[in-house]
């Protein structure tokens, strides 16, 4: 035990790679699924990984154009290279689909998460855990005298990191919001 | 053209621009809007079912028997909760069909009102596509794009839910070619790569096989006229699906007979051991492979279908084509026209004396008997006594099924209606009167077991009421047979519930029916009594007492592979092992 009285274990390997290992032959896709922003579109697209018995490792969803009614789903699932390319069939051929993109394996993307971390510390654990955020660039967005709340954007493994680093130090609640991904360079889906 | 009428107006007049004459339904609160213009009119007829499965199951059976979609209409909560089964298998064995489901008033949705259910919810996973339509004004539009949904691509069913205020309000109607389109949109043309790689692969084939299915016929008759032309050109032997049969003759040539677990040994044998197989409109479906890892481990597949997630589920392939079944192999034969038919019929020499050597087995064969009317005798005489007739197939499921699919031979597509996919008990009576009312002049015949039957017996009701002549023809061995088979080879013996202990009397019940009821137990008798249930212009519960004991055969165990089949009774020791009992 240190002086933080933080038991020796969680936070002492590397703040990296925390995410867990694959099973044999499995792979992590980022999926980018756009869809028409129509009642029940999003239970259509669970139910179909549900049913089917496919992996969601992080789901994010939200209209991305208002006028035309599209909505935009980053789905990171986790499978066989079979598995992974029916999934991709079984996603193009709903109704409400209108384009899948496998982010992973189309070319370079950008991936990142945003979560809210409350901590509630004082003293000396307090200090540390406001260090630790400027370590990992996080800002502070609510404070009281025995609490703080850090905004945090990255990829997911930093948040990950972030938050066990907070767990000893009084990590109260952390709300995510999953993935959101993009691919770089000029073109479009 | 926009006009302005009600919702209930609007569902009918869409159905009449979509070209529906019939309509299976059963009415209730939240449809009487649509109930009333039904009344006011003519060019629609509704068939009223005696069970919502039944109208799915009629809607499938007209369907499937005519290449248009099926059109059901019921109310909602219970309305909609019996029609499931009917559209869970539409969407297995990829049947066109549009439910129009009534729903509680907009305002009463969520507020757990008398007849509500969260039909939507309920119906997702068991439909191609699914609305409810809040606004009456864009009812036209989707009951459009439901028709579109339904038929283009790979058919399935579709479900419109319609609040009962929204068949009440005002609104404008569309026509058909006002509807916007949907972001879905089915490929149908082949890739020109692939296509030129398939027809490499019909050229340098040695030990070739055609494993046709269902999509041929859904396709259409061109389909079919093109797999035909192929087959002639090529020389290939021809098998297909349970859900195929038809689209190549039963009596060609090239035809090995079914495949799959009771198929045919010639057809398994060949899947086997083939070099090149073309797979055309199928899906290497678990009836269909049997033991993934050991199935037809020498050949190189093309796979050919509309639906590109069928591609690779279940087995890999070489040359993938998305797209239309007749596309598809018109582009073939046009690229192997165009590189000059090349075809070496004597290097398919050796593969034929192969498979007749395999056909010489004789895998159907059976033990007769004079006293005991042996089911597959039964069959056979069915099939010498109505092959001349312009006839149409339903079944139920079970060994009766399986042995129909053997026994009986169809030379054109859509006159077998079965439920393939999800293995519906009860599917074939409401189907037989499905297709009769599609066929009024038809002979329809319901192959059926005496367990099925008793699913949805009620419909007879129907069939009587619309004067549908359909042939009720109950193999009769008071089991539920196939299970019976399974326990008798799998679980030591232990009849655990298979056998019915108090059946009705069908001849009585034919009779309180309005039907005609014959029962038959000799096999002296039996030509007579199918001739008296031929001439007969009406329903008939033909209840033919049969073997209670009899094996469906052959057959590959599940978790077996093709060339691995049990041939009889002798056979049958450990026939199964245990990972084998794993699977259904």
């Amino acid at each position: 035990m240190n002086a933080l009285n933080i038991p020796q274990g969680s936070t002492a390997h590397s703040a990296y790679s925390l995410r867990s290992s694959l099973a044999e032959g499995e792979e992590r896709r980022t999926l980018a699924v756009l869809v028409v922003n129509e009642a029940g579109v999003l239970a259509r697209v669970i139910g179909l990984f549900s049913g089917r018995g496919y992996n969601i490792e992080s789901l994010t969803v939200a209209e991305t154009d208002h006028v035309s009614r599209r909505s935009r789903i980053t789905v990171v699932t986790t499978g066989t290279p079979a598995v992974i390319a029916q999934i991709k069939a079984q996603l193009s051929r709903m109704v409400v689909v209108i384009d899948v993109h496998d982010l992973t394996t189309e070319g370079p993307s950008v991936e990142r998460e945003l979560a809210l971390i409350k901590v509630a510390a004082t003293g000396e654990a307090r200090v540390e855990s406001l260090r630790l955020a400027d370590v990992f660039r996080a800002r502070v967005v609510d404070t009281t005298l025995r609490s703080f709340v850090f905004e945090l954007t990255g990829p997911s493994d930093k948040i990950d990191a972030f938050v066990e680093l907070m767990a000893p130090l009084g990590l109260v609640d952390v709300s995510r919001t999953g993935v959101a991904a993009i691919k770089r360079g000029p073109e479009g889906m | 053209m926009s006009r302005e009428m009600t919702g209930a107006q609007i569902v009918v007049q869409a159905l009449k621009d979509q070209g529906v004459d019939t309509v299976f339904g059963y009415p209730g609160g939240a449809v009487l809007p649509i109930y009333d213009e039904l009344f006011k009119q003519n060019d629609i007829r509704h068939i009223l079912v005696r069970h919502e499965q039944g109208a799915t199951h009629a809607a499938e059976g007209y369907a499937r028997s005519t290449g248009k979609p099926g059109v059901v209409l019921v109310t909602s909560g219970p309305g909609a909760t019996n029609a499931v089964t009917g559209m869970a298998d539409a969407l297995l064995d990829s049947i066109p069909m549009i439910v129009l489901t009534g729903q509680v008033p907009t305002f009463l949705i969520g507020s757990d009102a008398f007849q509500e259910a969260d039909t939507i919810g309920i119906t997702r996973p068991c439909t191609k596509h699914n609305w409810l339509v809040k606004e009456t004004d864009q009812l036209s539009d989707v009951l459009h794009q439901a028709f579109f949904v339904a038929t283009n691509g790979r058919p399935g069913p579709v479900l419109i839910d319609i609040p009962k205020d929204v068949q009440f309000a005002t609104g404008t109607y569309r026509g058909p070619e006002d509807a916007p389109a949907l972001p879905y949109r089915p490929r149908t043309e082949g890739d020109a790569d692939m296509i030129e790689a398939a027809v490499e692969m019909i050229e340098t084939a040695e030990r070739p096989i055609l494993y046709t299915g269902g999509g041929v016929i859904n396709s259409g008759d061109e389909a079919t006229r093109l797999l035909r032309e192929l087959a002639e050109a090529t020389g290939f032997p021809v098998t297909s699906t349970l859900m195929g049969l038809g689209a190549y003759p039963a009596s060609g040539e090239a035809w090995l007979g079914m495949l799959g677990m009771h198929g045919m040994y010639e057809a398994n044998m060949a899947m086997h051991d083939c070099d090149a197989m073309f797979c055309i409109g199928a899906r290497f479906d678990d009836r269909i492979t049997g033991r993934l890892d050991a199935f037809s481990p020498g050949s190189k597949k093309v796979h050919i279908d509309i639906d590109p997630s069928s591609i690779n589920k279940n087995v890999m392939v070489d040359v993938p084509i998305i797209g239309d079944v007749a596309c598809v192999l018109a582009a073939i034969l046009e690229r192997w026209k165009a590189r000059g038919s090349k075809l070496k019929r004597d290097r398919l020499t050796g593969w034929w004396t192969q498979i007749d050597a395999w056909r010489a087995i004789k895998c159907l064969t059976y033990k007769g008997s004079e006293t005991v009317i042996k089911p597959q005798y039964a069959l056979e005489r069915l099939e010498a006594l109505t092959r001349d007739h312009d006839r149409y197939i339903t079944t139920e499921v079970g060994q009766h099924q399986m042995w129909a699919a053997q026994f009986l031979h169809f030379q054109e597509p859509k006159r077998w209606m079965t439920s393939g996919g999800l293995g519906t008990m009860g599917y074939g009576v409401p189907a037989s009167v499905g297709v009769q009312i599609a066929h009024p002049d038809a002979l329809v015949i319901n192959v059926a077991g005496e367990a099925s039957f008793m699913m949805t017996m009620q419909e007879l009701s129907t069939a009587v009421q619309y004067r549908a002549p359909v042939k009720q023809f109950i193999l009769n061995n008071e089991r539920l047979g196939m299970v019976r088979q399974w326990q008798q080879l799998l679980h030591g013996e232990r009849y655990s519930h298979t056998y019915s202990e108090a059946l009705p009397d069908f001849v009585k019940m034919a009779e309180a029916f309005g039907a005609k009821g014959i029962r038959c137990e000799n096999p002296a008798d039996l030509d007579e009594a199918i001739r008296e249930m031929l001439a007969y212009d009406g329903p008939v519960i033909f209840d033919c007492m049969v073997e209670k004991h009899e094996n469906c055969f052959p057959m590959i165990p599940s978790g077996k592979a093709h060339n691995e089949m049990l041939l009889g009774e002798a056979s049958t020791e450990g026939a199964i092992d245990a990972g084998g009992g794993m699977l259904v």
